[in-house]
């Protein structure tokens, strides 16, 4: 399908033995060699990493308690605006107006500035998965506990959660990979000196092409096809959900 | 069941405790969330509107307001009642309605966003529309396997797009290729408007296909079978019953596809050639390279209008159809 053919050929090319991305000359693995020797690559995916785990264990938390509140309040009107906002708008306009905004308040631009964005426009995503997921339930279950004796908290804690928690575990998935991949609202609010894999391969793109750039995209390509498979497997539903 | 004395209905006695502990409860689910948010979108967001009223500082940024002593390393308002025009200015609007170029690239960015809205409707309706159809136990595949792509990073899919319609790669050679049978000359399909629109269309097909599909999917069969009973043919079952019971995922998607699209510059930054810039690229421009902040925050906050007119259009449409319907 057409959906497919460019990134069968982002990969292909990846072992292409020549400097160019133009011909097809031999088959070679030497551009995944020269990657695992580039620092500046190396530092950035790590960044990448640091930055996505901590920003989808903060969203997580955040956007189950979202979830909840949006399922449990459904006329209200301030939480869905603020939660789902950051969704639908152009990443160029939070971008901008985070940068501002820690400029203004004098926090210094790097990793930290970065975590904080992405959890801003993470949380309506985990927030959504999750609702979706509470809206599939059945509610006399929950009826059922409180009607054994149970207190609110613990309906929750025993019934709720482990209900929700496939939708919990894919909304955390989901974070994970949206701050993975995430290039514009990283691109504003990275300063000069913090750089995650995106920016790096934005810089490599821009700047010097080389096959280089398509071991990395393959390989980046093979880790979020496992991160959508475990998410397919945790909960099948929950994406299809999201629209 | 258990033999139990009744006691008093719960709501006479125990009511206002309940009720009370209730609300707390829900405002302690939803408070985190909304501190964050309001922390960190709403209040950059509304910085970001006063932003465009101010002037720009010395060095690029923003003119502070308040400044430290730096003898007592307090900080002081810099702005008083006499001096606040200095810091508080509408060029920035005069500036972007005056000078056409602004204008214009709104308009194109306009443009850019409704053709690949139209061109993913016309090109992810048949998609949903099969994969609705498609046997049950396919579906999640499919619409998997639709999905599947989107996951890989943004940049990955511009830049195969890059090689793909670059000189030397496979689509433009076939193309000219073809062309050169009619005697046409090579066609440049990269670093130009083609590029840009093809990568928008490529990048936001999943938004239009999938809500297009959660709202096919739910269509009761037996409507289509009974137009088909009354003798409608082929097309008037499609145009006369599916279509108009489609047309909430049809304005989901389009707003999903059209938003986005109008903010996007990474795509016309590597694809797009110097006349096929996006508002999102002048942003960009001002902010990171020009350094002029409030004239950003101008071009930012007529985006964000621009955004909220596409999105209350959206919504007014939807609850009109809903009403008609």
């Amino acid at each position: 399908m057409f959906l497919y053919l460019p990134l069968v050929v982002v990969v292909a090319y990846s072992f292409n033995d020549s400097r160019l991305n133009a011909e097809w000359v031999g088959f070679t693995g030497r551009w995944y060699v020269t990657l695992l020797h580039d620092e500046a690559m190396l530092l950035a995916a790590r960044n990448s990493l640091l930055v996505a785990l901590t920003a989808s264990v903060v969203s997580t938390v955040l956007g189950t308690l979202a979830g909840l509140a949006l399922y449990r309040r459904p006329r209200q009107r301030v939480l869905p605006i603020l939660v789902l906002t950051p969704i639908a708008i152009p990443e160029v306009l939070q971008g901008v107006s985070l940068l501002i905004f820690f400029v203004l308040m004098n926090v210094s631009l790097g990793l930290v500035s970065i975590v904080l964005s992405h959890v801003a426009f993470c949380i309506g995503f985990v927030a959504v998965v999750v609702r979706a997921r509470l809206q599939g339930l059945d509610p006399s279950l929950i009826e059922a506990a409180r009607d054994l004796g149970a207190t609110p908290w613990q309906a929750f804690r025993r019934v709720t959660l482990p209900l929700i928690a496939p939708g919990i575990a894919a909304g955390a998935l989901l974070a994970f990979t949206l701050s993975l991949d995430d290039f514009v609202i990283t691109f504003f609010t990275a300063g000069p000196e913090a750089s995650t894999l995106p920016l790096q391969i934005y810089s490599m793109i821009r700047i010097a092409v080389t096959p280089e750039v398509n071991a990395v995209s393959t390989l980046l390509m093979a880790l979020t096809l496992a991160l959508a498979a475990l998410a397919g497997r945790i909960a099948p539903g929950a994406l299809r959900g999201r629209a | 069941m258990a033999e139990r004395r009744r006691p008093l209905p719960v709501q006479l006695t125990r009511r206002p405790r309940w009720h009370l502990a209730a609300r707390l409860r829900g405002w302690f689910v939803s408070a985190p969330p909304v501190a964050y948010l309001l922390v960190f979108f709403a209040a950059p967001s509304l910085i970001m509107v006063v932003a465009a009223f101010r002037v720009a500082g010395d060095y690029g940024g923003l003119l502070p307001l308040v400044d430290t002593d730096p003898a007592t390393g307090a900080m002081r308002w810099q702005v008083r009642l006499d001096n606040w025009r200095t810091f508080f200015t509408l060029e920035g609007f005069a500036r972007f309605f005056a000078d056409p170029i602004y204008l214009e690239v709104f308009a194109r960015s306009f443009g850019y966003a409704a053709i690949t809205t139209l061109i993913c409707l016309a090109l992810g309706y048949p998609l949903a529309w099969m994969i609705a159809r498609s046997a049950r136990r396919h579906r999640e595949a499919l619409i998997l396997l639709v999905v599947l792509p989107f996951w890989s990073n943004f940049l990955i899919r511009a830049y195969a797009w890059m090689i793909l319609l670059g000189p030397q790669g496979v689509l433009s050679r076939a193309v000219n290729a073809a062309l050169g049978w009619f005697g046409i000359g090579p066609v440049q399909l990269l670093f130009n408007t083609f590029a840009v629109v093809v990568v928008l269309v490529y990048v936001h097909l999943p938004f239009m296909v999938l809500p297009l599909y959660a709202n096919l999917e739910k269509h009761d069969p037996a409507l289509v079978d009974a137009a088909r009973d009354l003798n409608a043919n082929a097309w008037h079952c499609f145009w006369r019953v599916t279509w108009p019971l489609s047309l909430p995922g049809v304005w989901a998607g389009a707003a999903l596809v059209f938003i986005p699209a109008l903010g996007m510059f990474a795509v016309p930054d590597l694809v797009g050639g110097t006349s096929s810039l996006m508002i999102g690229n002048v942003i960009k421009q001002q902010f990171l390279d020009s350094r002029d902040w409030p004239f950003g925050s101008v071009l930012s906050l007529m985006l964000t209008l621009a955004v909220l007119a596409a999105a209350a259009a959206a919504a007014w449409v939807a609850r009109r159809g809903a009403r008609r319907a």
